[in-house]
């Protein structure tokens, strides 16, 4: 084997990790143009130098789909980006959004061996560099699809789960029918993760990827209202279905004033203008209330969005209200920072208690409590506590939640046998199982709420998990053949 | 798509569009409703479904043009197509057998009590029904009414036809004579019609099913824009509804959140108009 990287070990840590050039701040809070653009084919290259190729890559262990990241890093070396995409691909069919949006400092990076004590090599960074080459050089050449198989899969939702559940049961050969509520392919990576951190473009030739595996995508079709999973055992022809319809419902506070207009949750901000475009009303027909003060209350990565949405519909102060420290964040560091730098105030240890209107019921101000932080709680995180007499009031317009989710409820309340759990969670074993036979299910509908590269793990394993199931049936019949045969041959 | 086979004016602002959507008109039950989106760049609307055709694969929708989308599909003809139906949204009607019942239609409403009005009189129920319209124009379906009631009460705000009064005229008389013996009553219009008649209905103490028209955008429980409060609780009409105890809904604060975007209505219905007037300038 020819050696890549002529480099000892010592002289690879010398090298700085290579950063993402991104777009001013100033310049992209006017629109909805993407922040980062990556690294670009130099940067890239340093970076993939820093690579100790270490013989336990364990950053593939720390890759919840388990891509083979040392493998694409030396690909990379090579100058085989079309190679080292391809390499991603067979773990991972939605590189480009992948490279973007997944955490990698929580996982591959945060296990790096180089990261022990320097930093660690950027992940990815280098994934979406190879998908974005691929893409603007037109480098992408479909897998081969070696079998097809006859049996037919419905997958349910079209979001991160599905999608990868849907791509890896297709080059297995069967039949896959992805089907969508809305109008527009992609359920939360659509309605929820904004432009300026996911390009629709980028969405959309994923997605026509995944069409070109032969994967049908039916929009406008709710599954519990416009077929039950029963009917799609009984009269659709269905051999197996996947679950992954995510945790849309959004939850309130429960405070006063939050039936105000200009109050909005998270989800329904986000989809006026992801899914709407209602930041280009009257061109779209969809619209939105603004204020020149806007309230985000929330700390994850969904109270990011809004509050980074806000400030690019033309919020002049955009206020992020979260009752813990920054420390308790759940939203990734990355978008903290770039949330900063777009002059997004974060207001902490603040928790709203009332929201306030005048006579015309417009929202005028948001009561807030100050609070310390006391003993830790059942997550681990200390608890925040209310500063008696400590109220205050912002004057905002405009008041959005992103206080959490929960599963949307119509398939668990029309799918009988369905287990679930708590918050209407569905129970799913280590292999995506529900409690129905055939029905799998993953993504936040089985974790309350996580992250798009959980529920692409979940849709993965599923995939896996169906292809066993519907094989182990068709030896099942097989075998029941044998038998009936066998029955007649006595019985002549 | 979905292609429109036929439509029909029903007066000069409502239309009723029979529209091919098999998956949907199947499953349909009284009380679902659907969301559409007309075109490219529309929003998207949820409209009561009135009746479907099993044979046919079709379902019926009555529209008054009021907003910009409104008005875009009421001026769609038979093989046009509408781009986005989903459904059917929302929990169908509960249909019993109560006895006697009052179906009570304001408006555009009417058709949207319609199909319950069928369901119940094949329950087995005696039914009185009440339609109201601001004037002669705005009473609509009074045949298809008549068809599925024992008696049929008509009121105009302007005394144009029927008696000239609201709906709760009638049936304050009804609920006062015992002989009719209303157990139940079901009333769809606009809110302070509905309003008006849960407050009068509470004073008898009858049960009452009200179909709340919240503004939505994903009509799936998605974004709580439908969000009502229901005997102190938060509900979405959408998933949870569309229709409540009338006796337990807040009525004020609903009507305050359908104001919420008067004035982007305003815009976009001049918009409208702008677009039609240049687009007639184009025209020979």
């Amino acid at each position: 084997m020819t050696v890549l990287n002529p480099l000892k070990p010592s002289e690879r840590m010398k090298i700085p990790r290579q950063h993402s050039i991104e777009q001013p701040a100033s310049d992209r809070v006017q629109g909805f143009t993407e922040v980062s653009f990556g690294v670009d084919e130099e940067r890239a290259m340093i970076e993939a130098t820093r690579c100790l190729e270490c013989k336990n890559a364990v950053c593939v262990e720390g890759c919840p789909v388990g891509i083979d990241i040392r493998s694409f890093i030396q690909l990379i070396l090579q100058k085989d980006y079309a190679g080292a995409v391809n390499k991603i691909r067979e773990a991972n069919y939605l590189p480009a959004i992948c490279g973007r949006v997944c955490p990698q400092e929580e996982q591959c990076e945060a296990v790096c061996t180089l990261g022990k004590k320097h930093m660690p090599v950027a992940i990815g960074k280098l994934e979406r560099f190879v998908a974005d080459y691929e893409m603007e050089h037109n480098l992408f050449t479909p897998p081969v699809i070696t079998e097809r198989r006859d049996q037919k899969v419905a997958i349910v939702g079209s979001g991160p789960a599905g999608l990868t559940c849907a791509a890896e049961l297709a080059k297995m050969g069967y039949r896959v029918t992805v089907f969508e509520a809305l109008h527009a392919v992609g359920g939360v990576l659509r309605y929820g993760i904004p432009e300026f951190r996911l390009p629709r473009k980028i969405l959309d030739l994923e997605t026509d990827r995944i069409r070109g595996l032969g994967v049908e995508i039916q929009t406008n079709f709710l599954v519990g209202r416009t077929a039950t999973i029963d009917e799609f055992f009984e009269e659709w022809g269905f051999s197996a279905v996947f679950l992954g319809t995510g945790a849309g419902t959004p939850n309130f506070m429960g405070i006063p004033g939050e039936s105000l207009p200009g109050v909005y949750s998270a989800n329904e901000f986000l989809t006026r203008v992801n899914l709407m475009k209602a930041n280009k009303f009257p061109n779209f027909d969809t619209p939105i209330r603004m204020g020149s003060n806007v309230a985000v209350i929330g700390g994850g990565n969904t109270a990011m969005d809004a509050v980074r949405t806000a400030k690019r519909l033309g919020a002049e102060r955009a206020i992020l209200v979260y009752r813990r420290s920054r420390q308790e964040m759940p939203a990734r560091q990355e978008e903290i920072h770039h949330a900063e730098e777009e002059g997004i105030e974060l207001m902490l240890l603040t928790n709203p208690t009332r929201i306030l209107g005048n006579e015309n019921h417009t929202v005028t101000g948001m009561e807030c409590q100050r609070m310390e932080l006391g003993e830790p709680d059942e997550s681990g995180r200390r608890k925040p506590v209310a500063v008696k007499g400590s109220e205050f009031v912002i004057p905002v317009q405009i008041v959005i939640e992103a206080v959490g989710q929960q599963p949307n409820p119509i398939i668990q309340a029309t799918t009988p046998g369905l287990k679930t759990g708590k918050r209407g969670v569905v129970e799913t074993n280590e292999k995506q199982g529900t409690s129905r036979p055939g029905v799998f299910a993953g993504g936040d509908l089985a974790r309350g709420g996580a992250t798009v590269i959980l529920a692409m793990r979940d849709g993965k394993q599923a995939a896996v998990a169906i292809h066993e199931y519907i094989q182990s049936k068709v030896q099942d019949e097989g075998n029941k053949a044998i038998v009936s045969t066998g029955a007649e041959v006595v019985g002549t | 798509m979905f292609p429109i086979i036929s439509k029909e004016i029903l007066a000069p602002t409502i239309s009723k569009f029979v529209i091919h959507a098999p998956l949907v008109g199947k499953k349909r039950k009284a009380g679902n409703f659907v969301i559409i989106r007309v075109i490219e760049n529309g929003e998207r609307i949820p409209l009561t479904i009135v009746d479907s055709n099993l044979a046919e694969g079709t379902i019926t929708l009555i529209v008054q043009a009021i907003g910009k989308t409104t008005k875009l599909l009421c001026s769609m003809n038979a093989g046009d197509s509408i781009l986005d139906v989903v459904g059917p949204l929302g929990n169908p009607t509960p249909i019993e057998n109560h006895g006697s019942v009052a179906c009570v239609g304001g408006g555009v409403g009417t058709a949207e009590m319609y199909p319950i009005t069928k369901a119940l009189k094949g329950a087995g129920n005696r039914v009185f029904s009440i339609i109201g319209g601001r004037s002669r124009d705005l009473v609509i379906l009074e045949e298809e009414m008549r068809s599925c009631s024992d008696e049929v009460f008509i009121t105009t705000d302007d005394g144009s036809y029927g008696q000239k009064g609201i709906v709760t005229d009638p049936l304050r008389q009804l609920l006062m004579n015992s002989q009719s013996g209303i157990k139940a009553v079901y009333a769809i219009g606009p809110l302070p019609m509905m309003k008006a008649v849960s407050n009068l209905t509470r004073e008898f103490g009858v049960h009452t099913l009200v179909s709340l028209n919240a503004i939505m955008v994903d009509g799936t429980g998605m974004c709580g824009g439908c969000r009502v409060t229901i005997d102190g609780k938060m509900k979405f009409a959408c998933v949870d509804g569309p229709e409540f105890d009338g006796h337990q809904v807040d009525f004020d604060e609903l009507i305050l959140r359908n104001k919420s975007y008067l004035d982007f209505e305003r815009m976009a219905n001049e918009q409208l108009l702008k677009e039609t007037a240049s687009s007639h300038e184009v025209a020979p």
